[in-house]
């Protein structure tokens, strides 16, 4: 069910800004919605994402039920260096999802 | 008089439906209300972040229309005015909300090598309200900035089935 979209340029010059984007599918439940009959139903919800570039965390966030369904982020990081981005999310119920992406730095 | 009879049925039954409607109506409005963040839960989830630091206006910008049909996917972008250096960057940002059942939305990390302190995400809107976002500078200051937000259409409360 679960899938990432990620966009990061292919290649970069060294020192300048570019920027990551990011989305996860998830439903996001936000544990205040009810059921016709009435029941609260469970929250289930991303709750942490972290962003790594060779291994250095260089972006995290924590996110709470009043993010969108399917999260979206995007952020900016200097490309130093050439290398791997590497990025995780995780929930409630167990959630975890990864996914990887390079950079050409000249 | 057979006609007006019909007339009459057809009235009352009208009516009938149209009770029933509004019972119906109003019933998912009483189940999916719920205790919504109030201002002070607000300013307390603000303190959790800052302690007893004074948060000043300015520096940090919040970009979210002013207007908005569907409160399930609300686009914004917030971006601080910081030459991100080792010495003088964002350490983190921070966006919280007035009317939702939480006052919380994100709290997102970054640091010097991040170049830009900027990010978009899309948030929930349960109702027409203020958002605020506040900047935690690496020289310890706080920054905010607030926006109005009129929603239309109300995430997060409406039933499932």
């Amino acid at each position: 069910m679960a899938a990432a979209l990620i966009s990061v340029p292919k290649k970069a010059k060294r020192g300048d800004v570019v920027e990551i984007k990011t989305l996860m599918s998830h439903i996001m439940e936000t544990g205040y919605r009810r059921t016709a009959a009435g029941e609260l139903v469970p929250r289930d919800i991303i709750t942490s994402f972290t962003c790594r570039f060779n291994g250095e965390e260089i972006f995290r966030a924590e996110f709470f039920p009043a993010i969108a369904a399917n999260p979206f982020l995007s952020f900016f990081t200097v490309a130093s260096e050439s290398g791997k981005f590497d990025f995780e999310w995780t929930g409630d119920k167990g959630f975890s999802e990864t996914a990887a992406a390079s950079i050409a730095v000249e | 008089m057979p006609i007006r009879q019909i007339s009459k049925t057809t009235r009352r039954r009208v009516l009938h439906l149209a009770g029933g409607a509004a019972v119906a109506g109003a019933l998912p409005v009483m189940t999916s209300r719920q205790a919504n963040a109030t201002p002070a839960m607000l300013t307390s989830a603000i303190r959790n972040v800052v302690g007893e630091a004074p948060v000043r206006n300015g520096k940090i910008k919040l970009d979210i229309p002013p207007l908005v049909e569907n409160g399930n996917t609300v686009p914004m972008t917030v971006s601080v005015a910081s030459p991100m250096t080792a010495d003088d960057h964002v350490k983190s940002i921070h966006l919280f909300n007035e009317k939702n059942p939480q006052p919380n939305i994100g709290n997102f990390y970054l640091g010097p090598r991040a170049g830009r302190a900027q990010l978009s995400t899309r948030i929930r809107l349960a109702d027409s309200q203020k958002v605020v976002a506040i900047a935690h500078l690496s020289d310890g200051s706080f920054w905010s900035a607030t926006a109005d937000v009129v929603v239309t259409l109300a995430a997060c409360t409406d039933e499932v089935l």
